[in-house]
């Protein structure tokens, strides 16, 4: 029986009314088990609730109902130790260099500076960034930024690792490339993954299940499982059975989807 | 230098040259203006004498301190008002009309609780410049984007960690403008209320050798203040534009 | 409901000033600072004498002129370096240089060169207001998202169209913060300008009474200026939070 290393039950999450704006009823209910060590990824049409998923599971907001346990443990409002976020929008640090940004959070816990040097070391070679240690962001390109950005949750040795569509801005061919590492990376650390995107087939490639979410108040309306091998990369897309999964998620996803564009209309009402 | 600079040079010294002949040449007379040669030569000869050496002295450490006040009060209230949003907008039109206050008006009455002297002076060039310092702290913390401070809370950073490492690197450059605009009204501050009702300090002599239509004295009085302020100015810019390239500002 | 609410804050404030100015009045007594009450009477009072009236369109009429000459020069300026790039590259630092200037220390300078009376305090009133209004139309020009621009040449508008239906709507928020600041900075200026420049305006009643030491025509003065900074300031702030809500963030 695998081990379950981060649970939702009965979860959703509600926005209070404020000023001029009625209550949003942004996610679920709904209920997930990561399984210890799996890629996970989470579709959904736009507005969705997919952000708030991550926002819940990675204790940066709290439910408005049900509960999430981190390695069997309440997460009470506050980031436990072990989960690692990388968000979509950069966030590496414009008045530090790569390397000074990837050491941060160590440095923040104080670390020896030997142990520092070392993981800054391995994080920054692993994400191919050596030949950039001493450049500030604003001068690296918007993947190489989010490639700091995920070092920098590297270093801290995250056993779940929550990423929010962390390649939305990059083109297509940057996007399967960093898909490929985004995989050597959960091989080589062992950790426990869950990726949110709107791209099905990077979904498709990159996991072994699949949550499948319904317009807003989003639900799971399914829980796709691949099958796929552990030593995957991109060039998995050449099997025959890839696109019967793709096309699996679609059929589920284009009501919900078309629901959500209309909530989209009515929205901007 | 850029085609700009150039450009930009070439007009500046033509605009000086055309004053200096049309002052030379008796087209404007010296009872308005004098030749900026002769100004600067009457800047160097009240330097050199050292009879304003008092005076300078009054007014930079004057326009010093309440710099230094300014700065670090305009800071912590900025800091107070954004911790808490109703106070914020209780003050919000107090603080948006601030600047076409009359503050001078309130002089005498600070000259009554502090009494002659210096003090005075110094809280009112303080009062003014703070309200700057305030707004731009308050624009600097709306500013910093939210995804650094939830990055701030998954690496688990306790408060303070996250107001020294995260926060105000953010906001850095907004605070630097309010360190500029306090500087810029410190003077203004201290040369007004010197003008008004002062018996000594820069502003007071400019005024003195206004009254008593002595053109070289008070130009080059002038020249000199606005020298220490373009300087001053110069040297704060300078260390913005290296902090800007490092952010690809 | 809302703008009822929203003015709770400040009306609260308001009343603390009240109180607080009270307490300070009792503690420094008459000779310092008048009590509120009696101050706001003897302004009722003042404002009803025949005398009164011409002093107050005096500076009504400064700082009406100043104002046009701040807002439409400055406007106009802007468009042109905005528009033209390396113009606007050329022009910039000489102006951010103007903007940090302690403008006071040209007091002097421009009593010489309009001499007493209107035209003085028109000028150093518009010198200070132009600045700021330059600088943000400037910014709003040059910053036109190019998208705009290329949607409008995909529509085939005309220069015409193009400049009203998408120029004008992209950068007046920009533009109209430009003038809110333009219009403290120029309030500032003109009453600074008074001081010393006429015998006639509010500027020249308020330092009159600072000579004799009449503190509560001080007071009311500095408050009628107060009350309508804020309040004017209050509208124009309203504006531009109206004007930037629809811009994008």
């Amino acid at each position: 029986m695998t081990e379950v290393v981060a649970r939702l039950s009965d979860v959703s999450r509600v926005y209070p009314p404020r000023a001029g704006h009625a209550a949003v009823h942004a996610l679920g209910p709904l209920s997930l088990e990561l399984r210890k060590g799996e890629f996970f990824s989470v579709v959904g049409p736009s507005g969705c609730g997919k952000s708030t998923l991550l926002d819940v599971m990675a204790g940066l907001s709290p439910p408005s109902q049900g509960t999430v346990e981190f390695e069997n443990r309440r997460i009470d409002g506050n980031v436990p130790d072990g989960v690692g976020v990388v968000f979509q929008e950069d966030a590496s640090f414009p008045w530090l260099t790569v390397e000074d940004n990837v050491a941060f959070g160590l440095r923040r816990l104080g670390m020896d500076a030997g142990e520092v040097r070392r993981r800054v070391d391995f994080a920054v070679g692993f994400m191919g960034l050596n030949d950039f240690r001493r450049a500030y962001p604003s001068q690296l390109s918007g993947g190489m930024r989010q490639r700091v950005c995920i070092a920098r949750t590297l270093v801290l040795q995250p056993r779940l690792i929550l990423l929010d569509e962390p390649f939305g801005a990059l083109d297509q061919q940057t996007r399967l490339l960093m898909g490929d590492e985004l995989l050597r990376l959960w091989r080589e650390t062992s950790a426990t993954v869950m990726l949110i995107t709107h791209a099905l087939d990077e979904a498709n490639l990159l996991s072994d299940r699949i949550g499948v979410m319904s317009a807003r108040p989003g639900r799971f309306i399914d829980v796709v499982e691949t099958g796929w091998p552990r030593d995957r990369d991109s060039r998995l897309a050449e099997r025959p059975d890839f696109g019967a999964v793709t096309s699996r998620l679609w059929s589920l996803l284009r009501t919900e989807s078309m629901l959500a564009m209309g909530q989209g209309v009515a929205a901007a009402q | 230098m850029s085609k700009a600079g150039w450009i930009r040079t070439f007009v500046l010294v033509a605009f000086f040259g055309a004053v200096e002949a049309l002052c030379r040449t008796g087209v404007i007379s010296p009872k308005l203006v004098i030749a900026p040669s002769a100004m600067v030569q009457a800047m160097v000869k009240l330097l050199g004498s050292g009879e304003l050496n008092a005076d300078i002295g009054e007014t930079l450490s004057s326009v010093g301190i309440a710099m230094t006040l300014s700065i670090v009060g305009g800071f912590a209230l900025g800091c107070v008002l954004y911790w808490l949003p109703p106070l914020r907008r209780a003050f919000d039109p107090f603080l948006a009309a601030y600047y076409s206050l009359p503050h001078f008006a309130f002089y005498p009455l600070l000259i009554v609780i502090f009494g002659l002297g210096s003090l005075p002076l110094i809280v009112l060039a303080t009062l003014f410049a703070m309200v700057a310092m305030i707004m731009a702290t308050l624009t600097g913390l709306d500013r910093i984007p939210r995804v650094l401070i939830k990055t701030a809370r998954m690496q688990r950073l306790s408060l303070v960690s996250e107001i020294w490492h995260i926060r105000l690197p953010a906001a850095a450059p907004h605070l630097f403008s309010g360190l500029k605009l306090a500087v810029t009204y410190s003077f203004i501050g201290v040369i007004a209320g010197e003008f008004i009702l002062s018996t000594s300090g820069l502003g007071h002599q400019i005024a003195y050798s206004y009254d008593n239509f002595d053109n070289p004295k008070m130009y080059g009085l002038i020249l000199f203040v606005l020298g220490i302020a373009t300087a001053f100015n110069l040297l704060v810019f300078a260390y913005e534009r290296r902090l800007a390239r490092q952010r690809g500002l | 409901m809302t703008a009822v609410r929203s003015l709770r804050g400040p009306l609260l404030l308001t009343l603390t000033l009240l109180v607080a100015w009270q307490i300070l009045h009792q503690w420094a007594g008459d000779t310092a600072l008048t009590a509120p009450l009696p101050t706001l009477e003897h302004l009722w009072l003042m404002i009803g004498q025949r005398r009164f009236l011409p002093h107050l369109r005096e500076t009504g009429l400064a700082f009406a002129q100043a104002l046009a000459i701040a807002w439409l020069g400055g406007v106009g300026m802007g468009v042109l370096l905005g528009g033209h790039r390396l113009s606007g590259e050329v022009a910039e630092p000489i102006l951010v240089g103007l903007y940090s200037l302690p403008k006071i220390t040209l007091y002097p300078v421009i009593l010489l060169l309009f001499g007493l009376g209107m035209s003085a305090k028109v000028a150093f009133g518009a010198l200070h207001g132009i600045i700021p209004v330059v600088l943000f139309t400037m910014n709003a020009v040059r910053n036109v998202n190019r998208t705009y621009l290329r949607t409008g040449q995909a529509m085939r508008l005309t220069p015409a169209q193009k400049g009203w239906y998408i120029l004008i709507p992209a950068t007046l928020p920009e533009i109209f913060t430009g003038l809110r600041i333009g219009f403290s900075l120029t309030l500032l200026g003109t009453m600074l300008g008074e001081l010393f420049a006429s015998q006639r305006g509010l500027g020249f009643l308020l330092m009159t009474a600072i000579e004799l030491n009449d503190v509560q025509t001080i007071l009311s003065i500095a408050v009628l200026i107060s009350l309508f900074a804020v309040i004017a300031n209050s509208i124009l702030l309203a504006i531009d939070k109206r004007l930037h809500r629809g811009a994008a963030a």
